[in-house]
């Protein structure tokens, strides 16, 4: 395991405290965080959380209900700056850029960090606009065609242009719950971003809608980093390459996703995946 | 045995359950039938008084929108109209008509020769006639020397007459024409001289102290200019208000104070506006009084709170997720706004507009504070000329006196209605264009 310089190591590995177990740290990481902590007005939503993000890899952050892992997830793209009485203390830098440092603009930002979130919630405009306007605002494309062949390709990484390639121009809202949420992701990935946030992307679908978006998401590992927060352990244990474990804002354990559900380290987390609460 | 026990209870519980629900049941539909029944008896009740209102005004107005007009021959001789024979313009409007209209009633009544007899016997004819008259002559020049059948209006009176709202049974003393008068009156309708036409006066005229002279264009013109003003200086203030307070404006103690302000201001009562409008865009800045202008000034700050509050609270009913996809993306705050929020709210907004401006058309008192009461005959060419509005008009005429005026306030009743109708039929027709919700 490298230990870069001058980043705070936990000190030690107990397993009754609540400090981090595990790997929280890979080699060249797309996102660092160090002692983050979150608060909303009075609450400490989340405390001291230390975590890497490896480059194409899919994180899972799991934890129970109120643990702090969307308020986590909604961190790393500024999110939270939209929340009244919302507080940010420590460090996350991308790409070894600091994303909270004063001269930096958000939009930059969430450029980068692009966001799929819990309920689909494509724009009450058609399919084609719904994809194009990310391109569109950022100027990713210099004309028509060019924009036609981003949204096409966009459409076709999120494996959604063969089922509506002839309905361009229909409503995003027409479509059914997981292909709008496709098309969220495809609205997503239209802008070209780095890193891909997903909070809890599949909570509103069915099965079969589930499956295609949990493959949707092993495929586009290839190109972009991914964090997704799941209630489903078998969610996570399907598509992430490593998780996170959250409790009551903060990271219990990390660690590659094999290890944590075959063998986790931390009693917290052994009794959450066993399902004795949760 | 206990198993069995245990599953016996439960299915008791569950016939029990079944009674309990079906026991209850007669009395729940009863009380939502009942519920149901009061609803549809408010309703009928609502739409009865609606039918009654409407009935009533309507019946009274109908015949405001015709006039008894009288079929004169009229010799154009040119002593009477171009003694000096100039041939212009100039001896065409001073000429003198009246004599003109005596001679063609003293030929229709020859036998009428006392002068008290002659002056009632030219009352039958409007006091506007001369005025109709000229008009007519400088449209038609060529018939000067000539003789030609001229429809005039008659006086009130008369056409009270004839619309049978003058009761021919009571006495003489007590009614407002004389015997002999209903005598030439009626030899006039047998010869089919008189007869009842549209009213073109009503929609052509300005205001007047004779009623088949007075018409509601100038109250008409005066709404519209005085609206217009309203719309052009409220929506768009109101609009980005709405906009900065709900989606800019840091939350903090100023704009708590100022929230609190602007929800008081639209529970200010109208005259209040209007005193304020007197004191600061009339005797302040010097503005004209009775214009528009400072009416439309004076409705604004009225309508401004109610467009900002519905405007706030259409904005507030657009879902967070709009708003969270738009940022998830990287669109600023300012695109989010524009491009996504405020299209979704456009309705919502556009419905608080329409209130605002249904209030200020009906608004009447706080226009009376700024002197748009005044008795204007002019039609109003522009924002800043003296003029008044619909129910200003609509309760300058209710109190008149003369009979005429009662047919008359209904008619403006029914314009304002109209002008109402047409206004918010716009702004549906917008909305609906607004709101392609997909």
């Amino acid at each position: 395991m490298r230990q870069p310089e001058n980043i705070p190591i936990p000190a030690s590995f107990s397993r009754d405290q609540l400090q981090t177990v595990g790997d929280i740290f890979v080699e060249n990481p797309r996102i660092q965080c160090r002692n983050v902590d979150v608060y909303y007005g009075e609450k400490h939503a989340i405390q001291d959380v230390n975590l890497d993000v490896g480059r194409n890899e899919v994180i899972a952050l799991i934890g129970p209900s109120g643990c702090g892992k969307s308020t986590f997830l909604r961190c790393l793209n500024r999110m939270n700056d939209t929340i009244l009485g919302c507080r940010v203390n420590g460090e996350i830098k991308l790409d070894g850029l600091d994303i909270y440092a004063d001269g930096l603009d958000v939009v930059t930002l969430r450029a980068q960090v692009g966001m799929v979130f819990q309920k689909p919630n494509p724009f009450p405009k058609s399919i084609f606009e719904n994809v194009a306007y990310g391109p569109r605002i950022h100027g990713l494309a210099s004309d028509k065609f060019e924009l036609e062949e981003i949204v096409e390709k966009s459409l076709r990484r999120a494996g959604l242009w063969d089922e509506i390639k002839d309905y361009l121009r229909h409503p995003g809202t027409g479509l059914s719950g997981g292909q709008q949420q496709r098309l969220c992701i495809a609205r997503t990935i239209a802008v070209n971003p780095e890193v891909i946030l997903m909070d809890e992307p599949c909570s509103a679908l069915d099965p079969i809608a589930t499956a295609k978006i949990e493959q949707l998401i092993d495929d586009l590992r290839e190109d972009y980093t991914i964090a997704i927060v799941t209630h489903s352990m078998q969610q996570a244990a399907r598509v992430s390459q490593r998780t996170a474990y959250f409790h009551l804002g903060k990271v219990i354990e990390v660690g590659d996703t094999a290890l944590i559900f075959t063998n986790p380290r931390h009693q917290l987390t052994e009794d959450y995946i066993t399902g004795r609460f949760g | 045995m206990s198993n069995q026990k245990e599953d016996s209870k439960y299915s008791n519980q569950g016939i029990r359950t079944h009674q309990l629900v079906k026991a209850g049941l007669p009395r729940r539909r009863a009380k939502e039938n009942r519920f149901k029944a009061y609803g549809l008896i408010c309703i009928v009740a609502g739409l009865g008084f609606l039918v009654i209102l409407f009935g009533n005004i309507i019946s009274h107005a109908w015949s405001a929108f015709e006039q008894t007009y009288i079929a004169l021959d009229v010799t154009f001789d040119e002593s009477i109209i171009d003694p000096e024979g100039r041939h212009d313009l100039e001896t065409l409007t001073t000429a003198d008509y009246p004599a003109l209209l005596k001679k063609s009633m003293s030929a229709l009544f020859p036998e009428v020769k006392e002068r008290q007899q002659k002056r009632s016997l030219n009352g039958i004819l409007s006091s506007g006639a001369p005025y109709e008259l000229q008009r007519f002559l400088q449209q038609h020049p060529a018939l000067l020397g000539k003789t030609e059948r001229v429809w005039l209006p008659v006086d009130d009176d008369v056409d009270m007459l004839v619309k049978s709202q003058i009761d021919r049974t009571v006495g003489e003393a007590d009614r407002r024409l004389k015997d002999f008068q209903i005598a030439w009156i009626d030899k006039l309708i047998a010869d089919g001289r008189l007869e009842k036409r549209f009213n073109k006066q009503f929609f052509a005229s300005g205001d007047s102290r004779e009623p088949e002279l007075a018409g509601i264009r100038g109250a008409l013109m005066g709404s519209l200019f005085t609206l217009l003003v309203t719309a052009v200086l409220s929506l768009p203030v109101g609009v980005a208000s709405a906009i900065y307070l709900e989606e800019f404006a840091p939350s903090n103690r100023w704009t708590d104070i100022i929230e609190v302000n602007i929800n008081n201001l639209a529970a200010v009562p109208s005259i209040v506006f209007g005193l304020l409008g007197l004191a600061v865009f009339i005797n302040f800045f010097g503005l004209p009084r009775s214009s528009p202008l400072v009416g439309g000034l004076v409705l604004t700050l009225m309508t401004l709170p109610v467009i900002i509050i519905a405007g706030r609270s259409a904005l507030k009913s657009v879902p967070p997720s709009i708003r969270e996809a738009a940022l998830g993306i990287g669109a600023s705050q300012m695109q989010t706004v524009f491009h996504h929020v405020l299209p979704l709210a456009m309705p919502g907004m556009l419905t608080g507009a329409i209130i605002g401006m249904a209030r200020a058309l009906g608004e009447s008192a706080p226009l009376l504070m700024i002197g748009m009461v005044a008795f204007i005959v002019d039609v109003p060419g522009s924002l800043t000329e003296p003029s008044t509005v619909l129910p200003v008009q609509i309760y300058l005429w209710a109190d008149s006196s003369e009979r005429g005026f009662v047919e008359r306030t209904s008619a403006a009743i029914l314009v304002l209605l109209a002008f109402l109708i047409t206004m918010n039929g716009l702004a549906i027709y917008l909305r609906k264009r607004y709101e392609r919700r997909w």
